[in-house]
Formats: structure tokens, C-alpha cells, sequence
């Protein structure tokens, strides 16, 4: 006997797709109207909007700038979080439980608070230049995320096989970089995306470390918006989403979502 | 080459709890030495101790005439097989075996070769290109006993080994182990918690409890001749009656238990009784006989279980809570009367607490 699915159930399925999907559905729409104001439905076809961003300096600087903290940052919250990941899973039993929750603790912090406090001590009182800034205020905004997949993927790791590299020879650094590493590096690609993409799209840390001259992407749309209401922000958006969704299609057809969604 | 290993007055901590207390413990060359005990015991961390995972609080670990007490773990050269084989998942079971060797920096044929030869020796030649993710749990195993022996460890250590295999092959794999290390002739520590698997391989077993050796001897001296009351409950004497001596006449001991019932024994078998000890004995050792009048302990009969080759009673005898075994001849009903004969072979004479 084959069950049954509840019309309402399926009403509510759709319904959350809608809802999920539609806003996508309306950018990417408006992103390509041929008209000088965000139209939806498109009213005729153009690519113009896209070719636009182009034209517009402050959104190939922010592009350039954008992609470079997020490089950097999630490549300094690797070079940090995965010691300290290891660290906290090696030694587990003989460390208090707080101190991981320590390193998870910018994530409970509303990123809004992160950014304004930042400002304060690293921008204004240390009086450190604003890439600096920025470079600091997203790798704190990372390191959790990388910490927390990163130890996912170590918690399941038997340490008796470091161990037994250790026993035949193995130096302990040489070990952690030839035995440990390739045993959790699906964890290690996870962190980075997840910490690349949420560098990439972050909002209130950026907004209170960007400074005269320079911005990120998502911040320099927030500026468009306030003067501009042409399509070209509709576009950009389109630009973000697909990059967000290449980033996912490589990381499903390679680990499977499953690495990030633990 | 092999080498014995000697461990001298050693204590150890986990920050602040002591978990082992001046143990000592020499292993000879070629000889394999088990530590035997619950979780707990401290057998584990002597074995990390010496594998240099752990470092004692004070005492010293010598290979031979080297002493390991400083070595880092990857310079002490010493063979470690684990519970959960530990093997690199992700390389192939031929780089696996090989692993050591490239640490040693051999030329790569030779590393192959020795493997190779390695893998043949434990029957797993045809699995080389495998990865471990696709061995059952007992060619798991043999690869990591071919991967610790292949680097000719003048110590082998074992780490329950077989606790992660079902019944039949972990007969089958330590005897296997036990023809490896014998036919190599290594030096070798085996840590377990079955003493079973401890009796059957080792040449002598050490019996552990909270960080300190209560017995080491051969498994047969263990087994018949516990020296407290710790080893006697732990490899199966169930009776443990104290006695204190009333009278002597030759090699005929008189004694009492401590509730005033008589019991005479001859020191002919069991060597010399001391005026106050405990009488040890298994179900098997203390046989029941219907006659209220036989020399012996009186008691009452209790539940009757079915063994097989004996029926089993529990009984109250001497205020004590005893088992014997009886005659499949004769079944005795719960609540009779009858008589309790220690059995001189099969009891041991240890000092009271």
C-alpha cells in the first residue's frame, strides 16, 4: 500500500518553496528588465545591468575587495582555527568544557555588537587602517564556523592512528601534517566555504570597519540602493547568488552537503 | 634484534590522580607479559607509559641498556598493535605496512619488498592495493600486526588487541599473534582485560588493580596458587573462609571459622598454614558429601543449579555464603544437611587481609 500525502501537506510544501524561491525568482527578473527602475515582471530583455556593475568603479573595487578579505580572512581563521580545533579535540578530556564553547562564542554575539566593538577598540582606539580592520572583524566573524566543522570532523577521528605514525617514527608535526590533515581534510574544504560565503555576504560586521575609499560588496550595494533605483543592484545580487550556488554545486559534487550541514 | 624491558619504581598521574604507584615489572628477551585487569587498573597507561605517550612522575623505562624514560614516542622504536587497528584510512594497506620503513628512510624497493614479504607472512598479500575501509575487522588486525612487526621492533606492545572481534576469531588471531611474536622471538607487553586471552598466550600474566601489580607469575601459578585474595577472587575462587588455627599434631592443622565451626586440614598438600589465614577455594574444590558426620565444614544445602559435569549449591556454611559442586549421582534437595570437603589440590592458603 502506497501512503498517502496530505493535500495540505502538499499546499504547505509549495507554499515554503514560494516563499523560499519567489524573492530569488523577482531579482533575477528584475536584474534583467529593460527599463531604468526595478521592474517585475522584466519588461523586455537586457543584459545592460550586468555590464553596468562594470562600468560602476565603487562595485568593481568593492568586488575586488570583497573576494580579498575573504580570502585572506577565512585563510588566517584556517591557519588559527585548525590548530585550535585540534587542540580541543586532542586534549579534550583533560581541558574544562567552557573553553570550546569560548571559541564558539562570536556566533551567540550578535554580529552587529562584533562590529561596533571592533570599531571601537581596533579602528579608533589602535588606530589600525581599515583593510586591517576588516581583515580582522571577518576572520573573528569566521573562526567559529571553521572551528566548529573543523572539530566535527576531527571528533571523529581515532586518535590511535596518530598515535600509531608516532610509534613507527613519525615525527608528531610530520605526523599531523601527512596522517591527521588528510584524514579531516573533506572538514577542512567544508570550513572553507562555509567561511568564505559568510565572509563574502556579511553586512554588520563590514558596516561598521568599512571607511573612506574602501568598502565591500554587500555594503556598496547598501550605498547604491540609498541614491540609485535602477536594476544594476538586482544584478549584482544575481551575481552573489551564483557564486554562492557554484560554491554549493562544487561542494555537493565533491563531499555532498552533508560535510556542511554538520 | 630484541630486547627486555625493564620497568623500574614507576609512578604516574592524570594531573592530580595518581593512577599507577611504584610499579615495577622486567620482561625477558622473547618473552610475552600480560597485563591483566579492569578498566581502570592502570595496565593501559603502563603501556602508554612505555610507548612514550604519557611520562611517569618519577621511575625509569629501560629497553634493554637504553633508557627510554626521556625518548620522544617516535624515537622509541617499539612495535604498537591497537584495539581499534588504528590504520591510516587513507592509504592503501601495502603503504600502510610500509609507513615505518619510510620513516627509517629505506631505499622504496626495499620498503616494498620487506612489506610484501610482510603481508605474505600474515596471508593478506593479495589485499596490498586495498584500502583498510574495505578489510573485515580481522584482516584489519593482521595488517596492523604486520604493519608493527615489519620495522623489527625490539618490543612489540599490544593494546586489546581483540576486543573489537567477535568470539571465534579472536580465538583464531591470538594464536596467530602468539606464533608471530614466538616465531620472531620479540620481546612483547599485552594489555587485556580477558583473562582468558591473557592465560592462554602469555608466559607470565601480571594481575593489576588501582596502579599496582598485585601478582605476576606464570598463568599456571596464577591459576592454582593465587597469592591474595584479590588474585584468588579474580581468576575464579568464589570461597574465601578465614581460619584461625586451635591446634597442631604433624602436618594436621586444627582451625575454626570465625563463627566456631572446626575444620582440620594437612599441611602435606598445602604447604605451610599460618596460625591465622583464609582457606580459598572454587565451587569445584570444595566437594559436597550427605554425610552430616565426614570431616569437613557442616552446612546447609541451598539452590541447586545444573552444570553439566556437576550440580552446583549455593550454601550457608560457617556464617559464610560458600558454593560447592556435588555428584551427578546424588541430587540433594535445598535445606539438607550435609557436609563441605575442602579438596586439598584445589585449594590455596592465603594471608588474611
Amino acid at each position: 500500500m502506497s501512503r498517502s500525502i496530505h493535500p495540505a501537506l502538499i499546499a504547505m510544501t509549495v507554499l515554503v518553496y514560494i516563499f523560499l524561491i519567489g524573492p530569488l525568482v523577482i531579482i533575477f527578473g528584475a536584474s534583467v528588465s529593460d527599463t531604468t527602475f526595478l521592474a517585475f515582471p522584466p519588461q523586455g530583455l537586457t543584459l545592460h545591468w550586468f555590464e553596468n556593475i562594470w562600468e560602476i568603479s565603487a562595485f568593481r573595487r568593492t568586488i575586488v575587495t570583497s573576494l580579498q578579505v575573504a580570502l585572506v580572512g577565512t585563510f588566517i581563521a584556517l591557519l588559527i582555527g585548525i590548530p585550535a580545533a585540534y587542540a580541543l579535540n586532542r586534549h579534550r578530556i583533560h581541558l574544562p568544557g567552557w573553553l570550546s564553547t569560548l571559541f564558539v562564542l562570536p556566533i551567540l554575539v550578535p554580529e552587529i555588537v562584533i562590529g561596533f566593538s571592533l570599531l571601537r577598540s581596533v579602528n579608533v582606539e589602535l588606530g589600525v587602517p581599515v583593510f586591517a580592520s576588516l581583515l580582522i572583524g571577518h576572520t573573528l566573524l569566521v573562526l567559529p564556523y571553521v572551528i566548529r566543522v573543523i572539530s566535527a570532523a576531527l571528533a571523529s577521528f581515532d586518535f590511535s592512528i596518530e598515535e600509531a605514525a608516532v610509534s613507527l617514527g613519525s615525527h608528531p608535526v610530520k605526523t599531523f601534517f601527512t596522517i591527521v590533515l588528510p584524514n579531516v581534510r573533506s572538514g577542512v574544504i567544508a570550513a572553507f566555504i562555509l567561511a568564505f560565503i559568510t565572509s563574502i555576504n556579511d553586512v554588520s560586521v563590514s558596516l561598521f570597519l568599512t571607511g573612506p575609499g574602501i568598502s565591500t560588496l554587500p555594503i556598496q550595494i547598501l550605498a547604491h540602493v540609498e541614491q540609485f533605483f535602477d536594476p544594476t543592484v538586482a544584478s549584482v545580487s544575481v551575481l552573489l547568488m551564483m557564486l554562492t550556488i557554484i560554491v554549493m554545486i562544487i561542494v555537493e559534487r565533491t563531499l555532498g552537503l552533508t560535510v556542511v550541514a554538520k | 634484534m630484541t630486547l627486555p624491558l625493564t620497568i623500574d619504581q614507576i609512578t604516574a598521574h592524570y594531573g592530580a590522580t595518581k593512577v599507577l604507584e611504584d610499579l615495577s615489572l622486567h620482561v625477558a628477551d622473547g618473552e610475552l607479559v600480560s597485563l591483566l585487569g579492569a578498566s581502570g587498573c592502570g595496565k593501559t597507561t603502563t603501556l602508554r607509559l612505555v610507548a612514550g605517550f604519557m611520562q611517569p612522575t618519577k621511575g625509569t623505562i629501560r629497553l634493554g641498556d637504553k633508557d627510554l624514560t626521556r625518548l620522544p614516542a617516535h624515537g622509541r622504536d617499539i612495535g604498537l598493535v591497537f584495539q581499534s587497528y588504528a590504520l591510516f584510512p587513507h592509504l592503501s594497506v601495502m603503504n600502510n605496512v610500509a609507513f615505518g620503513l619510510k620513516q627509517r628512510k629505506l631505499p622504496a624497493a626495499e620498503q616494498k619488498a620487506r612489506a610484501m614479504a610482510m603481508l605474505e607472512r600474515v596471508g593478506l598479500s593479495h589485499l596490498a592495493d586495498r584500502l583498510p575501509a574495505e578489510l573485515s575487522g580481522g584482516q584489519k588486525q593482521r595488517v596492523a600486526l604486520a604493519r608493527a612487526l615489519v620495522i623489527e621492533p625490539p618490543l612489540l606492545m599490544f593494546d586489546e588487541p581483540l576486543s573489537n572481534l567477535d568470539a571465534k576469531l579472536r580465538v583464531d588471531m591470538r594464536v596467530e599473534i602468539r606464533q608471530l611474536q614466538r616465531a620472531n622471538g620479540t620481546t612483547a607487553l599485552y594489555v587485556t582485560h580477558d583473562q582468558e586471552e591473557a592465560f592462554s598466550i602469555s608466559d607470565r600474566v601480571a594481575i593489576m588493580d588501582q596502579g599496582r601489580i598485585m601478582q605476576l607469575d606464570t598463568p599456571e601459578t596464577l591459576y592454582q596458587r593465587p597469592a591474595n585474595s584479590f588474585v584468588a577472587r579474580f581468576v575464579g575462587f568464589e570461597n574465601l573462609i578465614p581460619l584461625t588455627v586451635t591446634g597442631r599434631d604433624g602436618p594436621r592443622v586444627r582451625a575454626v571459622t570465625r563463627d566456631g565451626a572446626a575444620l582440620s586440614l594437612s599441611q602435606d598438600r598445602l604447604g605451610p598454614i599460618p596460625d591465622a589465614f583464609i582457606l580459598a577455594t572454587r565451587a569445584d574444590g570444595l566437594r559436597v558429601s550427605g554425610d552430616p558426620a565426614a570431616e569437613g565444614l557442616a552446612a546447609t544445602l541451598g539452590l541447586r543449579t545444573y552444570l553439566g559435569r556437576a550440580y552446583q549449591y549455593r550454601c550457608e556454611a560457617a556464617a559464610e555464603p560458600l558454593v560447592a559442586n556435588g555428584s551427578l549421582a546424588t541430587p540433594f534437595e535445598p535445606g539438607t544437611r550435609a557436609t563441605l570437603i575442602p579438596d586439598p589440590d584445589h585449594c590455596a592458603i592465603l594471608m588474611p587481609e
